[in-house]
């Protein structure tokens, strides 16, 4: 297979997430579509580490699995926080710094 | 393609690697397609999951299989049962709403994402993509091993800041999710299920007693109750009285 499937395959899912994070209410969700963006990442950064035959790419996509599982430990710390403040886990429940 | 054929790989591997790769793509982009569309978060949970394992399967196929096996246990087995974890907690039977509640958001949205992918598939159109090389073509070494390599002489200086942010997230999570509660027994006069705690101006904290018990005043002396007699508490005063034992007999 050509990499510019791979890359091509990468943008599709990116922008589906994209999307996701855009038009979900859900705070969970929203955050299960970041991840989708940053597997989407991944998987192009793979792809131009095979293009390039080196394994700088595979490198970096590990430290983006690494900063992924730190971000989702915490946002989900800070979703819980809110979930016990407020009741609900909609982003629309969280407006308090509205206005 | 050709130039795949020509560098590596016999026929058949081509053959099977293009067939995995168009399941695995269709797979993968309805999978995304329904999470963004289901309305459970549990159900997009599940097409996470999904996603995920058919891109740990291509980087297997691209030739990563560290990647592929951290791909499984790290997302699939960490995140994704920590997402699962917190949809439990919040409460699973939250179906997302679907009043729009700006509005022209989702046509916003739409427009934005066709947009960005205009954007990206003319970027990846005029970069010239060659075909990929051999597998393994620049390394003299295995996967693993070329990776420990680069990970501990180039990029050593990352992973040890990689440890300090997974330290922080670790402590960052435990402040945000821990409750501070008074427990029964804590700070009371006595060490008992139904004795209220004390808060720092002395008065007694109802809720740091479960409702299924009556607390008692914790000012209250405690008494030495000999065996031959037995504590009954009067419903109508909640008052102690002494009844004295063998009070069957009377």
């Amino acid at each position: 297979m050509s990499p510019v499937h791979y890359v091509a395959l990468a943008v599709i899912l990116f922008v589906i997430g994209g999307v996701g994070v855009l038009v979900r209410r859900n705070a969970i969700v929203v955050f299960m579509c970041i991840e989708l963006m940053l597997n989407a990442c991944n998987l192009a950064f793979v792809a131009f580490a095979r293009l390039h035959a080196n394994l700088d790419g595979q490198v970096i996509a590990f430290f983006v699995m690494v900063v992924a599982a730190a971000e989702v430990v915490v946002g989900l710390a800070i979703l819980m926080a809110i979930y016990r403040a407020r009741r609900s886990a909609s982003v629309d429940d969280a407006n308090l710094l509205k206005y | 393609m050709s130039g795949v054929l020509a560098a590596g790989g016999t026929n058949t591997d081509f053959v099977a690697e293009e067939t995995i790769f168009w399941i695995l793509a269709v797979a993968s982009v309805g999978a995304a397609l329904a999470m963004i569309l289901v309305r459970r978060a549990v159900h997009c949970a599940i097409m996470l999951a999904v996603v995920m394992l058919c891109l740990a399967t291509m980087y297997a196929m691209e030739g990563a299989p560290f990647l592929a096996f951290v791909q499984i246990i790290v997302y699939t087995g960490a995140v994704l049962m920590l997402f699962l974890f917190v949809l439990m907690l919040i409460g699973i039977s939250n179906a997302d709403s679907i009043v729009e509640t700006i509005k022209g958001q989702r046509l916003a949205a739409g427009l934005a994402a066709i947009g960005l992918l205009v954007l990206l598939a003319l970027t990846i159109g005029h970069a010239a993509i060659g075909p990929a090389p051999p597998q393994n073509a620049g390394n003299n070494v295995n996967n693993l091993t070329g990776i420990a390599q680069l990970i501990f002489t180039t990029y050593v200086f990352p992973f040890e800041v990689t440890g300090a942010l997974l330290i922080t997230a670790a402590v960052g999570a435990m402040v945000l999710a821990h409750r501070e509660r008074e427990t029964p027994g804590v700070y009371a006069l006595h060490d008992a299920a139904d004795r209220p705690a004390l808060l720092p101006d002395g008065s007694t904290s109802e809720l740091s007693v479960s409702s299924a018990l009556s607390p008692r005043d914790p000012k209250q002396e405690p008494r030495f109750v000999p065996p031959e007699e037995t504590l009954q508490i009067t419903a109508e005063s909640g008052e102690w009285e002494i009844a004295p034992s063998g009070g069957a007999d009377q």
